[in-house]
Parts: structure tokens; C-alpha cells; sequence
């Protein structure tokens, strides 16, 4: 399917659940608005000129992903309760470097994105030659990053083979 | 039917109480840590975590009343705010640190905080 | 149940005060940008909880949502702003450092 075709589902599929009326003049005013933005804006949410089978899998991959995510948002909010209600706060902040194999832009935001939800780490920049740079709050969850168990998921979700290039 | 309330009552307290206090704990982190960054640390997690378990309870509580197609409805946009701040809080949490950092806010190490 | 989200909407208040210490006495620019941001959050769930609190949940959803929205696009943009300068004042910091660098020159 042309990528117009289900930008302009997505946005009318919006448009319904946040009008919330169904009679035809507020559903002709959704139709028009929506094809207004596909029109000038269309290209916007998808990269490649037609959706695939390929977006679709991606998609469900992403959906199973999320409940490994929040089970780890968990741990990261137990871990920072204990270190903030500590009186004595053990915190050893460092700043390391994770060399990562990711490719796609979009594998490289999840990753960002869930090295944040994550325990004790915050991604701080993404140079050219695909390095983080990971702030830590101690130097368990360094090691915890290290492992690259989280890298493989996500690589896992996009279809990539990170494996390759050692 | 009783007891089904009853239990559905028990999740939504259950679902503020842990909201408000990851909240607290975000709060209590962007007051004590010593460094900018640590305070990222706080607010990134705790602030993602407490709104969608309270916003979760408040769907439960909406559903739990008046069993509709409106409800419904209120219900989907609920959870289109939650996934909107599933996924715009760590982005705004890496944009203020890309901004501390290229800002010129040096990160303190473990040998700042010895002395 | 209704006493329990009124009790969480004077929680959440509590810790909007907490958070403008953060927000007025902040060591660095970036720190208030910070605390902005988490007080945007709280008053995003407040709005939700209001809602209820008035019985008219779906006319409040809209506006949390839009202020979700809003939260989002301030932070980036005073992140962005004051990513190239360092403080409020600019001018300020910008001359004692050209005066500092003569005095050496």
C-alpha cells in the first residue's frame, strides 16, 4: 500500500477517537482535514514510498517488546527509590562509552529511548561512529549495559543482524 | 459482583498509591542528588513510571462506573496520553542532557564526591 | 473512592511545591528546565484527576492532552534555546570572558 494511503488511515482513525461524534458533518470535516495534511505532509511517518509486510512485523515485534520494557522501567524505579530513601545516597556517578552495531535510525532511537527507562543509565549523546555515550549512576548497571542483552532485543524487534560484523 | 467491585477498588488504590509514590521518589531525587545528570536520573524513570500507573487506574475507574461507548472513547484517549508520555519523556530527558552537555555542565565522578 | 483522587491531587500539588525550590533556586539554568518539565507531568495527571473530581472527564482529557503536548514541545525548545546560550544573561558571562581574555593578553 502506498504510504499516503495509511498515513491517511492512521489520521483519520485519530480524528474519530478524539471528535468522539459520528454524524456526517463532523466525519466529512475529519475526511477533508486529514486529506489536507496527507497532501502536504505524507511523507513524514514512513521513509520508504510503500508500507510493507515488513512495518507490519516491526510493529507487532515492538508490541511484544513492551512488556519486557516496563518490567525493567520497574526494577529502574525500585533501584532509584532505594538509592534516593538511602540517607547516605551510594551513588558513584561515571560517564562510559557502548559501542553499538545498530544500523536503522529508528533501531538507534528505541535503543536511546530504553537505555533511559532502564536502571541507572541515561543516554547522553550518539556520535557519528555510532558510539553512546551513557551516563551510570553506579557501576553495576555499567556492567548491566555491557552485556548488550537490551541490544539484541532491540536489534531482535528491527530485523537486524548485529552479529556480523565480529 | 460485590467482591468483583470490591477487588477493582483494591487495584485502583493500589495503582495511585504506587503512582504517587514513584512520583515522590522523582521528586525526592530532582531535591537530594548532588548533580545535574543525577537529577535526569530521577525525573526520567520515576516521572514515566508514576504517570502511567495513575493514568491506569484512573482507566480502571472509568470503566469501573459507567460501562459505554463515551467511556470508551475517554478511555482510548487516556491511553493515547499515556503512550505519548511513554515515549516523549525519555526523548525531552535526552534533549535537556545533549543541551547540559554541549552547554558546558561537567559531570561529576566518583572522585568529585570523595572529597 | 472519590476522597482517595482528591486525596492524590493534594499529593501531586505538594510535590509541585517541592519541585518549584528546584524550578526558583536551581544552581543552573538547565535544572529549572528540568523541574519545568517534571511540574508539566504532575499537571498533566492533575488535569486527568480533576476530570473526575467535576464529572466531566471527557471534556478534561482533552485539555491534559493538550498540555502533554505543550510540555513536550517547551522542554525541547528551551533545551534547544539554551543549548547555544549558556545563561539568561549572556551578555554578562560573554564580556567578563573577553575581559578576562585581555587581561591575559
Amino acid at each position: 500500500m502506498s504510504r499516503r494511503v495509511v498515513t491517511f488511515i492512521i489520521l483519520f482513525t485519530l480524528w474519530c477517537i478524539f471528535s468522539g461524534m459520528f454524524d456526517a458533518f463532523h466525519l466529512s470535516l475529519g475526511v477533508i482535514s486529514c486529506l489536507i495534511v496527507t497532501l502536504i505532509s505524507g511523507d513524514l511517518i514512513f521513509k520508504n514510498k510503500k508500507v510493507t509486510a515488513e512495518h507490519v512485523r516491526e510493529g507487532i515485534n515492538f508490541i511484544k517488546y513492551i512488556p519486557w520494557l516496563l518490567y525493567q522501567i520497574l526494577l529502574a524505579n525500585i533501584h532509584l527509590a532505594y538509592l534516593v530513601l538511602h540517607p547516605k545516597m551510594p551513588i558513584e556517578p561515571s560517564v562510559i562509552q557502548y559501542k553499538s552495531k545498530l544500523k536503522k535510525d529508528i533501531s538507534k532511537v528505541v535503543f536511546a529511548n530504553s537505555i533511559i527507562l532502564t536502571p541507572g543509565t541515561i543516554t547522553m549523546d550518539i556520535t557519528e561512529n555510532n558510539e553512546f555515550i551513557v551516563h551510570c549512576i553506579s557501576q553495576k548497571v555499567a556492567d548491566d549495559l555491557y552485556t548488550g542483552e537490551m541490544e539484541e532485543r532491540v536489534a531482535h524487534v528491527f530485523n537486524e543482524d548485529i552479529k556480523r560484523s565480529e | 459482583m460485590i467482591l468483583l467491585e470490591y477487588f477493582l477498588n483494591f487495584v485502583i488504590i493500589v495503582l495511585l498509591f504506587l503512582g504517587i509514590f514513584f512520583f515522590f521518589t522523582a521528586t525526592l531525587g530532582l531535591l537530594r542528588f548532588p548533580d545535574f545528570y543525577c537529577k535526569l536520573q530521577a525525573t526520567g524513570k520515576g516521572d514515566t513510571l508514576g504517570a502511567i500507573l495513575i493514568l491506569l487506574g484512573v482507566v480502571v475507574y472509568i470503566l469501573k462506573e459507567d460501562f459505554s461507548f463515551a467511556t470508551f472513547l475517554v478511555t482510548l484517549k487516556i491511553l493515547f496520553i499515556i503512550f505519548f508520555i511513554f515515549h516523549a519523556n525519555p526523548t525531552a530527558t535526552h534533549a535537556i542532557t545533549k543541551a547540559g552537555l554541549d552547554s558546558g555542565i561537567i559531570p561529576l565522578t566518583k572522585e568529585d564526591l570523595k572529597k | 473512592m472519590e476522597t482517595f483522587f482528591i486525596l492524590t491531587i493534594v499529593f501531586l500539588g505538594l510535590m509541585v511545591i517541592l519541585c518549584l525550590y528546584r524550578a526558583v533556586f536551581g544552581p543552573t539554568v538547565m535544572d529549572r528546565i528540568v523541574a519545568v518539565g517534571v511540574i508539566g507531568t504532575k499537571t498533566t495527571i492533575i488535569l486527568v484527576l480533576l476530570g473526575i473530581y467535576y464529572k466531566r472527564i471527557e471534556m478534561f482529557v482533552d485539555i491534559s492532552l493538550a498540555y502533554a503536548l505543550l510540555n513536550f514541545i517547551t522542554t525541547l525548545a528551551a533545551a534547544k534555546f539554551f543549548r547555544v546560550r549558556r545563561s539568561i544573561f549572556p551578555g554578562v558571562k560573554f564580556l567578563k570572558d573577553r575581559r578576562q581574555t585581555n587581561d591575559s593578553a
